[in-house]
């Protein structure tokens, strides 16, 4: 790391991987950061080449009814970020230039739009697959690719507000969603093995909000619902999640009421990689000098 | 107070099956209560009991069983047995 630089993040703003825009969690992206999450997205497709998926991209913003319908609110009102806009007459907008100068709150007449922030990848893809009608006797998977947003302002390099979110989503039978997930559950590892970061695999629960979160939360490990791929980067202690595997059960599957070919509710799963944090990761085990990566690693990432 | 537990299952635990036929001892996780039920039944109770549950409360377990609830009840709330 640099010499002068304290943290993880210094060192990374300092050598221009990432650059700063004065929010905590809300950096750019340099040329060669951007080559290194296009690399990992390769070896991710590579990897993923066997599951016929259906290739879906949304833009990360979804439809604000959908959102609301999604349940989010429910398990994570803290994290979402709502788009809102301007909506007033000449004089409002007179008023608003006018708090605008005196430094004052000009969100008076900001009025909520149709639009959400997309806060996780596969989000949009419950209700479009449900509006298909029943699946087909394999279920089905997607490949989806999001910027996402989480309100959650860190200091940390990877804990951003804004981050891209590869997934692959399985929609089926409990028993095709189950082996997807056990199926990621083998390669994540693989291939983090190819980048040689160290890890450790381990259940985990999502960040549900309050004391009725704590619930949720305790459900979530006790079924074995979610695991992580941690590496540590800020700490040994409090290792980075950088892979997630998700079995969501029947909760996607009855909120947008999806069927199976057979008429079941149908389950859903996820794997989830995050982009900027195994690159993050990345730098922190093998250095800020790229050239210096081991061979294989660069190789891996046809760098 | 199992028939004032039971009259809150039936309005928000969201079972298919009627409170009254459940053993105390049932499985209400195995009965059909999901996780966010089990939050809506969290409140119910404490709104109905007056209490709280507490941070080592907050889990899966406590809502498990009507026993379970009871014994969660009864530790915050001795009183409580006896309406
Ligand atoms: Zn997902």
């Amino acid at each position: 790391m640099c010499e002068s630089c304290p943290t993880l993040l210094d060192s990374l703003i300092h050598k221009g991987v990432l650059i700063e825009t004065g929010v905590d969690g809300l950096y750019g992206r340099s040329g060669l950061f951007e080559q290194i999450v296009d690399g990992f997205d390769r070896m991710i497709s590579r990897t993923g080449a066997d599951q016929a998926a259906e290739v879906l991209r949304f833009p990360p913003g979804m439809n604000r009814a959908l959102f609301e319908k999604s349940g989010y609110l429910k398990s994570f009102p803290q994290l979402a970020g709502t788009v809102h806009s301007f909506a007033g007459n000449d004089r409002d907008h007179a008023a608003l230039l006018d708090r605008l100068a005196r430094g004052e709150d000009w969100s008076e007449k900001q009025e909520m739009t149709d639009v959400v922030l997309t806060p996780a990848a596969c989000y949009p893809v419950y209700p479009t697959v449900a509006r298909r009608g029943p699946l087909p006797a394999d279920g089905l998977v997607f490949d989806l690719n999001s910027y996402c947003f989480r309100h959650e302002p860190s200091k940390e390099p990877t804990r951003m507000q804004m981050f891209r979110m590869r997934e692959y989503v399985r929609v089926g039978t409990p028993d095709q969603v189950v082996a997807f997930r056990q199926t990621w559950l083998d390669r994540g590892k693989i291939l983090i093995d190819k980048l040689r970061l160290p890890y450790k695999v381990d259940i985990a629960n999502d960040p549900f909000f309050g004391r009725a979160g704590r619930v949720m939360a305790s459900s979530q490990r006790d079924l074995g619902l979610k695991f992580e791929l941690l590496v540590p980067v800020n700490s040994e202690k409090n290792p980075t999640a950088c892979l997630s595997f998700n079995y969501h059960q029947d909760h996607f599957g009855s909120t947008w009421d999806i069927r199976t070919e057979t008429g079941e509710v149908a389950h859903t799963a996820c794997v989830g990689f995050g982009m900027e944090r195994v690159t993050i990761a990345l730098f922190k085990h093998h250095g800020l000098d790229v050239s210096k990566w081991p061979a294989e690693v660069r190789d891996a990432l046809s760098l | 107070m199992m028939d004032t537990l039971r009259q809150l299952i039936d309005k928000h635990a969201r079972l298919p099956v009627a409170a009254g036929t459940l053993a105390p001892a049932q499985d209400l996780y195995a009965a059909g209560l999901t996780s966010f039920a089990a939050v809506q039944l969290m409140l119910a109770l404490e709104e109905a009991f007056d209490i709280e549950f507490p941070e080592r409360m907050l889990n899966r377990r406590s809502f498990a069983t009507m026993n379970s609830i009871t014994t969660c009840i009864n530790e915050l709330r001795p009183q409580a047995l006896a309406s």
